[in-house]
């Protein structure tokens, strides 16, 4: 069974290398632009692993990841931040919520998939 | 007969009416209803300036020269009051603010809060009042043995031997004294102010008045046909017709203006009268009315004196010798017992004796309580000042300065401080009593009095002074003072102690050791006879020439320290900072709020301290429960409330017990700045230059943090787009056999996010340039149309993108303005995007529109193009509406986040538009969709 990647950002730009890089590599992808829409997701459609932007319109992506850690069975999901916020504070409060990795942004594919890889590997 | 024991019950009468009268007051003032709270009750409470010495003195005095021999003690006040009001307000102003107890309180507190300034005028006070006070024995003792003869008329002088061995005078002082240790010490007071004192000095102000009219009403009405008989009479008798002129000599001249001069001075400077003018007053707007009131009394007091003076020696003096005219007009004389020690009878005491002598038994009754009225009033305003001054600034720095009292330790200290005050009454009237023993016998009432005057003139240079020169200093005063005390004590006491027996009286014709220049009634060979100076001008002269001489002179000389200059200014510039007066504490220090109510306890009582505090809190919206340390403010407030009680220099040495640190060490600033006198002025200063020092600091402050988010806010910006471009470039590059139309769609994506990447640049370059004013504008003549058109061409793809309907406005002439083509596109490409970037997502709705209009605020022709660009987005709520234009300013919102931007866009838009004389706004309600208007000039 494929493994289901989770893309959040409001940058439809930046969604399309993204969703293409995991389709690639053969996982099943989904987006949200708004992190209401991502919890949504996570809810009904379960992802293994969530790439998820901080500077989202409305609730923003340090809040989506809390939210989502305060359930136990959310807890086997993987959440990679994926952020242009690169300032050592910023990425210090990501992993203080118990993120599994923060990638700031402008990144190079092969980080991210090998990050995206690794991590799914593990869980398997 | 009229028997003792109706006098004693009459006179035992009053008293309890008084205290009554007192108690009263008390009441009211407690349940926040005074009683006193009136001009006319303030006006009355003045009149204790007459005293026995009015009542009966004056009477004397006229009946030995006429006129002249009173009435400059009643015009020099009536000149204070009418020409010197400012001064009186000032000092009453000055009086509240400090909460001044004394004068003492008053001289010190200007000087520094000098204890031992205060000191030396509690000393000179007490001295000086001493043979006042002998006075007021000798009137009341005198008074009851002639009354209690009655119908008989005896002279005082040997009444002791008539009384067998009873030494009334003594009898009188202990009784005054307890009179007045009762009623001026039934309680401390948290204030200084007694009310119900005030009360009854007033009530005792109007019997004496309604006595001595009531006296006179009959001896000018009931003796004679009134005033013209009285006067036509008297005309006839030789003796008394030479007083109704005024002799100018040199001599009477000189004695005139003196004594005018200590009464003017004497009005407000003898420890009661500031006590009642300064201390009691309730608000300073009641001086207004006794300005004529108190002039109106001490007429009212004075208009019978003459008639009873010269009633009374027409009818028991025989003056007539052969003359005939002057046998048939007194015909109808005295023909009751007279009996003659020394073959004068004392003229001081008329108003009594001729009563007396038409057996008037209830009115003689009514003129000794008149009398006596007056001399107690006297006695307990004098005793209550005085004892006031001693407890707290002679007795009490002396206590405190005694650590094996560990007196600053104690508990409970208002006993001690009743105890005391009550023993200074005693000691002061027993003084009193004992300059009435060796000394008074001497003198008539009139003369004693102005030794007293003389004694407060004193404190004339430097509490004048000191309230007009803020220069005067510490050091001047207390020298002019103890210079000018000492002149005085070696003029006027010891001749008098001498004349008395207590030094050879040799020491008056050749001098001490027989050097005549240092003779104590002709000092330094100074001619009095030539000058017409009498003893008391003579002791005016030099005690007064030495007093002020040594004030200016060294306080021209010595330097002020920090405490000096800011009470001198606090003083002298008392209107400028009455208006704040908690703000004129000196402290700087704090201390915690535990020990400042403790301190104030000790001193006030629980009660009045919490009740103190309580008023304070509320004023200020202080929690007690949470504050623990007080403020400078509080420190303050605590000291001036503690001066209310034990004045201030006591004051200041308790307060500084518990702050925690001393006033700061303004020595060094003092060298800095040197000697000028504006040390307030400067710490202004000072301060407002430094409030304005940290505004900007924090205004730098929030700039810099604007710049950082700025910096940080386009980092973000360059990100996103490079993010995707790099990404996508990856990938294009990776991938070989990627098919045609993914190609087609990121090449596409790459193309767009590094066009946006530019636009990015060129913001941040634009507003650079603007910020540092080096932009060029290319200036043409332009229809604005063909701007919007330019710019809605630009947009036109982002606007379709999002499915938005625009809807255009235009008129269809040309509307014709002067500008630079390029940047007005960029204002209308600015703000279309803006309105995309918030319109509603679904149902998107923009609307461009222009007309022209008349400019606002010009009447010429002057017309305006106003354009507008509308949205249906979230909308800006008032209070964003001007920030939006600020750089680097974003607005949050709750629903959407932080908008994508660097937030200079609309900064530069604004900029652009105000250098084409133009204005930029915007109206919009929450949720309801924003409207950016602008104008810009029209050109024909």
């Amino acid at each position: 069974m494929k493994k289901r990647v989770l893309i959040v950002d409001d940058e439809p730009n930046i969604v399309v290398p993204l969703e293409f890089l995991m389709e690639q590599n053969n996982y099943e992808v989904q987006t949200a632009e708004t992190g209401e829409k991502a919890l949504d997701l996570i809810r009904n459609w379960k992802p293994d692993l969530i790439l998820l932007d901080i500077m989202l319109p409305g609730m923003d992506g340090y809040e989506v990841c809390e939210k989502i850690r305060q359930h136990k069975e959310f807890n086997a999901i993987r959440i990679i931040f994926l952020s242009a916020m690169a300032r050592s504070i910023d990425i210090a409060k990501g992993m203080g919520l118990a993120a599994d990795d923060y990638i700031t942004k402008p990144f190079a594919i092969d980080y991210v998939v090998g990050k995206v890889n690794a991590l799914l590997a593990e869980n398997s | 007969m009229l028997e003792q024991k109706i006098i004693l019950f009459v006179s035992f009468g009053y008293m309890g009416l008084l205290f009554a009268i007192a108690f009263f007051g008390d009441k009211r003032a407690e349940a926040g209803k005074s009683i006193i709270s009136n001009p006319y009750i303030y006006a009355l409470s003045l009149a204790v300036y007459c005293t026995a010495w009015t009542f009966y003195g004056s009477v004397g005095a006229a009946g030995r020269s006429g006129a002249t021999g009173f009435v400059s003690i009643y015009l020099g006040p009536t000149l204070t009051m009418i020409l010197g009001w400012p001064v009186l307000r000032k000092i009453i102003r000055i009086g509240k603010i400090n909460r001044i107890t004394s004068i003492a309180d008053f001289i010190g507190s200007r000087y520094g809060k000098s204890a031992s300034l205060a000191g030396a005028v509690t000393i000179i006070a007490v001295l000086g009042i001493v043979p006042y006070m002998s006075v007021q024995i000798k009137a009341i003792s005198t008074s009851f043995q002639l009354i209690s003869q009655y119908p008989d008329i005896y002279m005082a002088e040997n009444a002791p031997h008539i009384s067998g061995t009873m030494d009334t005078a003594f009898f009188v002082a202990i009784l005054l004294a307890l009179f007045a240790v009762i009623f001026g010490t039934r309680h401390l007071e948290a204030t200084e102010r007694h009310e119900g004192l005030v009360a009854a000095i007033a009530f005792e102000s109007g019997v004496k008045l309604i006595a001595i009219l009531s006296v006179g009403l009959f001896i000018t009405y009931g003796l004679y046909s009134g005033f013209g008989d009285l006067f036509f009479r008297a005309s006839l008798v030789p003796r008394i017709k030479q007083l109704f002129v005024m002799e100018v000599t040199a001599s009477t001249f000189t004695d005139w203006y003196n004594t005018l001069f200590l009464a003017m001075l004497a009005i407000f400077l003898l420890p009661r009268q500031f006590q009642v003018i300064v201390v009691e007053n309730v608000d300073e707007t009641h001086l207004k009315k006794a300005i004529w009131l108190f002039p109106l009394y001490l007429l009212a007091i004075n208009i019978f004196v003459i008639p009873i003076a010269f009633g009374g020696m027409m009818y028991f003096f025989d003056q007539c010798g052969s003359d005939p005219v002057c046998r048939q007009t007194l015909s109808g004389g005295f023909r009751g017992m007279l009996k003659f020690s020394n073959g004068n009878l004392d003229a001081d005491y008329f108003a009594l004796t001729l009563l007396m002598a038409e057996k008037q038994q209830g009115l003689a009754l009514f003129a000794f309580i008149g009398g006596m009225s007056a001399a107690t009033g006297m006695v307990i305003v004098e005793t209550i000042a005085l004892s006031t001054m001693v407890c707290n600034d002679l007795v009490m720095p002396v206590l405190f300065r005694l650590p094996f009292l560990k007196l600053k330790q104690q508990p409970d200290l208002s006993r001690l401080l009743l105890i005391i005050r009550r023993i200074s009454i005693l000691l002061i009237v027993l003084l009193g009593y004992l300059y009435f023993h060796y000394v008074v016998e001497y003198y008539s009432l009139v003369s004693i009095g102005m030794i007293s005057f003389a004694a407060v003139a004193q404190f004339g240079p430097s509490l004048i002074g000191g309230i007009f020169w803020k220069g005067a200093t510490r050091s001047g005063a207390f020298f002019g003072l103890l210079a000018g005390f000492l002149v005085w004590a070696y003029t006027l006491v010891l001749p008098s102690l001498a004349q008395a027996g207590f030094f050879p009286p040799d020491l008056l014709i050749h001098g001490p050791f027989k050097i005549a220049l240092f003779n104590p009634i002709h000092l330094f060979g100074l001619d009095v006879a030539q000058l017409g100076f009498n003893q008391y001008t003579h002791a005016v002269f030099w005690s007064m020439t030495a007093n002020l001489g040594l004030f200016i002179g060294v306080s021209l000389f010595s330097r002020q320290d920090a405490m000096e200059h800011k009470q001198a200014a606090l003083f002298v510039d008392v209107f400028k900072y009455s208006a704040e007066p908690e703000k004129s504490s000196f402290w700087r220090a704090t201390a915690p709020v535990a020990d400042l109510r403790a301190l104030l306890e000790r001193f006030l009582g629980k009660g009045r301290t919490d009740d103190a505090l309580t008023l304070y809190a509320r004023e200020h919206r202080i929690n007690w429960e949470k504050e623990l340390i007080a403020d400078a403010g509080l420190v303050g407030f605590a000291e001036k409330l503690l001066a209310g009680a034990i004045g201030s220099a006591s004051a200041l040495v308790m307060v500084r017990s518990v702050v925690e640190e001393e006033p700061p060490g303004m020595d060094q600033i003092m060298h800095i700045l040197d000697e000028t006198q504006q040390i307030i002025i400067y710490s202004r200063e000072l301060e407002k230059a430094t409030r304005d020092l940290e505004a900007a600091n924090e205004r730098l402050k929030e700039l810099d943090r604007l710049k950082n988010e700025f910096i940080s806010t386009v980092t973000h910006e360059l990100r996103t787009p490079l993010t995707s471009v790099r990404a996508l470039a990856e990938i294009v590059h990776r991938t070989p056999d990627l098919d045609a139309e993914k190609h087609h769609q990121f090449v596409g994506i790459i193309i767009k996010e590094s066009e946006r990447l530019s636009r990015l640049i060129n913001d941040v370059l634009d507003f650079q340039k603007i910020e540092s004013g080096r932009v060029h504008w290319q200036m043409a003549r332009l229809d604005f149309r063909e701007v919007i058109e330019d710019s809605i061409y630009s947009t036109g793809r982002l606007i379709e993108e999002r499915n938005i309907g625009l809807t255009l406005d235009l008129p269809d002439t040309a509307s014709r303005v002067s500008g630079d083509k390029d940047r007005l596109i960029q204002v209308m490409v600015n703000l279309i995007s803006n309105a995309v970037k918030f319109c509603d997502p679904e149902r998107g709705r923009i609307k461009v529109g222009m007309r022209p209009e008349p400019a606002i605020g010009k009447d010429g022709g002057d017309r305006v193009l106003k354009i507008w660009v509308k949205d249906n987005g979230i909308g800006i709520d008032k209070e964003n509406q001007e920030i939006v234009f600020q750089e680097f300013r974003q607005v949050v919102s709750s629903s959407r986040g932080r908008p994508r931007g660097t937030g200079i866009g609309l900064t530069i838009t604004r900029h652009i538009i105000e250098s084409h004389s133009g204005r930029i706004w915007v109206e919009s309600q929450l949720n309801q969709g924003a409207t950016f208007f602008f104008t810009l000039p029209l050109v024909e």
